[in-house]
């Protein structure tokens, strides 16, 4: 059957028979268990209709944004130093990898303790997040540029500064990308923790308040949520990496894969 | 055929090189490995000098120390009066892999203007010597393409272009046909000769096939397999360009000079 062979029907059939199991699974055990899709969308409709939802999605974003785009900047120029200068790289390497193993969501309390329950304390979260990912692919993409494209632009008088600017950089740019995209979805992991912890608002607080109602259809309702913000913004920054990044050879647009 | 000593002339970009070592300390203590030893080499101003040698003999080492990216260990390296011991824009290299030495996110028109750009050179100024280069090498209609849109032949002479659109006096060729099918190299070879010619820049050109080094070279540089290696034996090319690999002296040539490696 041809039909089958389009992608966007073979979608449409998995998601229906996606819905139809979880429908399935929520008469079987009852919608305090197992909120159907139903339940599950009068719930979103609830929370949507005092803005709540809404609200949410957009502080959690916020805060992941501030941090990550905070992060990305600060992360890049270190991870730049470190690939270039051996003499510091030699001290930094244990340090990092010593330091990103500790997940972002074991800091919550100190961040708290320093920073205060306000707004600085979770983005100092998403940033301390960001930070180590985009360091250590940067540092690796410095390191991977060919020797070759050193010496040829060495050799052609440009100074090491120019060798920086116009060779490295533009050599690291798919590592620098592929550590911002990685670093965003650890920044949503960090900030639903944080959330959960200690905030008033945000999808984290949302999911996490919605268990003293038992409103198990409202976590389902945080969960969807999450799970679109990281699909759409993922593919924002693909989209947006391919579109403007492609000479530097950042060409996949779809998730990342492995 | 005789071995040519050449003594050394007034040429400002003539290289002499004497009692040249590379040395590595040995993980044995006291012992000194050499990947050289003591090469002694003077090339004119103007000469297409060949380096052959097998996989493995330092040519390459050499080749990058002449260039300056690998710093010597004792000896002498000179090119007019002057030390070398960095790269300089007197000599240009044409690396082996064409994919590792451009750059990938430049037209093949902004790789040939990359050095004129970082001497800070007006774009107008730099149009005219990237055309005059990229039309020499026969790239004319493909200025606006990105490396990963050429063969393998074109990419060496996205190569070629941009070392000569920085007007070196020494070209340094690491094998650079290496890479490409039998057909193609030959291609190369007549254009690079023919570029040569036209251009009177001093070439150093490391290969380990001998045709290439008979159709190319004035004189052919033998070097011994490593460790240690130096040049054993220098031979004259005295054949006319372009060159005829049929005749009967070429054949002769060619197996006197496979008898160093028949062993």
């Amino acid at each position: 059957m041809n039909i089958f062979k389009s992608k966007w029907v073979t979608l449409l059939i998995l998601w229906a028979a996606g819905a139809v199991i979880w429908q399935g699974a929520a008469l079987a055990y009852g919608p305090e268990i197992i909120p159907g899709p139903v339940d599950t969308f009068k719930g979103a409709k609830e929370l949507m209709s005092d803005g709540s939802l809404v609200r949410y999605i957009g502080i959690s974003f916020y805060r992941v944004f501030i941090g990550w785009a905070l992060g990305s900047l600060i992360a890049i120029p270190i991870g730049l130093v470190i690939g270039k200068v051996s003499a510091i790289r030699v001290f930094a390497e244990p340090f990092l990898n010593f330091i990103r193993f500790i997940p972002p969501i074991a800091f919550i309390t100190l961040f708290l303790v320093w920073f205060g329950i306000g707004e600085q304390s979770k983005i100092a979260l998403i940033l301390y997040a960001t930070l180590f990912i985009v360091i250590m692919n940067t540092l690796t993409g410095v390191l991977a540029v060919e020797e070759d494209k050193i010496r040829a632009a060495r050799s052609m008088g440009a100074s090491e500064w120019q060798i920086l600017l116009h060779v490295v950089i533009p050599a690291t740019t798919p590592y620098i990308f592929t550590g911002i995209r990685l670093a965003m979805g650890t920044s949503y992991m960090a900030i639903i923790g944080a959330e959960m912890i200690a905030a008033n608002e945000g999808v984290g607080f949302l999911i996490w308040n919605s268990r003293l109602f038992f409103r198990t259809d409202w976590i389902f309702v945080g969960l969807i949520s999450l799970g679109l913000m990281g699909f759409i913004t993922d593919r924002l920054v693909g989209l947006l990496g391919r579109r403007l990044l492609f000479r530097y050879g950042v060409i996949s647009s779809g998730p990342i894969r492995r | 055929m005789s071995q040519t000593a050449y003594a050394p002339t007034g040429d400002t970009n003539a290289i002499t090189i004497e009692r040249l070592n590379k040395s590595y300390a040995a993980p044995k203590k006291g012992e000194v490995h050499y990947i050289i030893q003591d090469v002694d080499l003077t090339i004119k101003g103007g000469e297409f000098f060949v380096l052959l040698g097998p996989s493995g003999c330092g040519k390459s080492t050499l080749l990058n120390m002449i260039a300056g990216f690998v710093s010597k260990s004792g000896g002498k390296l000179r090119i007019g009066d002057v030390d070398v011991d960095k790269p300089g824009a007197d000599r240009a290299v044409v690396f082996q892999q064409a994919d590792s030495s451009l750059f990938p996110w430049l037209t093949v028109r902004q790789n040939v203007e990359f050095g004129l750009k970082m001497k800070g050179m007006p774009r107008a100024e730099r149009g005219v010597i990237s055309e005059k280069y990229i039309r020499m090498v026969g790239l004319a209609g493909h200025e606006r393409k990105f490396p990963r849109e050429l063969s393998g032949g074109m990419k060496q002479r996205v190569q070629l272009a941009r070392v000569l659109a920085n007007d070196p006096a020494i070209l340094l060729m690491d094998e650079p046909f290496g890479a490409l099918d039998a057909m193609t190299r030959r291609t190369m070879q007549k254009e690079l000769s023919s570029i040569w010619r036209e251009t009177g820049k001093t070439v150093i050109f490391v290969t380990h096939d001998i045709q290439e080094a008979l159709l190319l070279g004035q004189r052919i540089g033998i070097m011994s397999a490593g460790p240690s290696s130096k040049i054993t034996h220098i031979y004259d090319v005295p054949f006319a360009y372009p060159r005829d690999a049929a005749s009967e002296a070429f054949h002769a040539l060619d197996r006197t000079i496979q008898a160093h490696f028949d062993h």
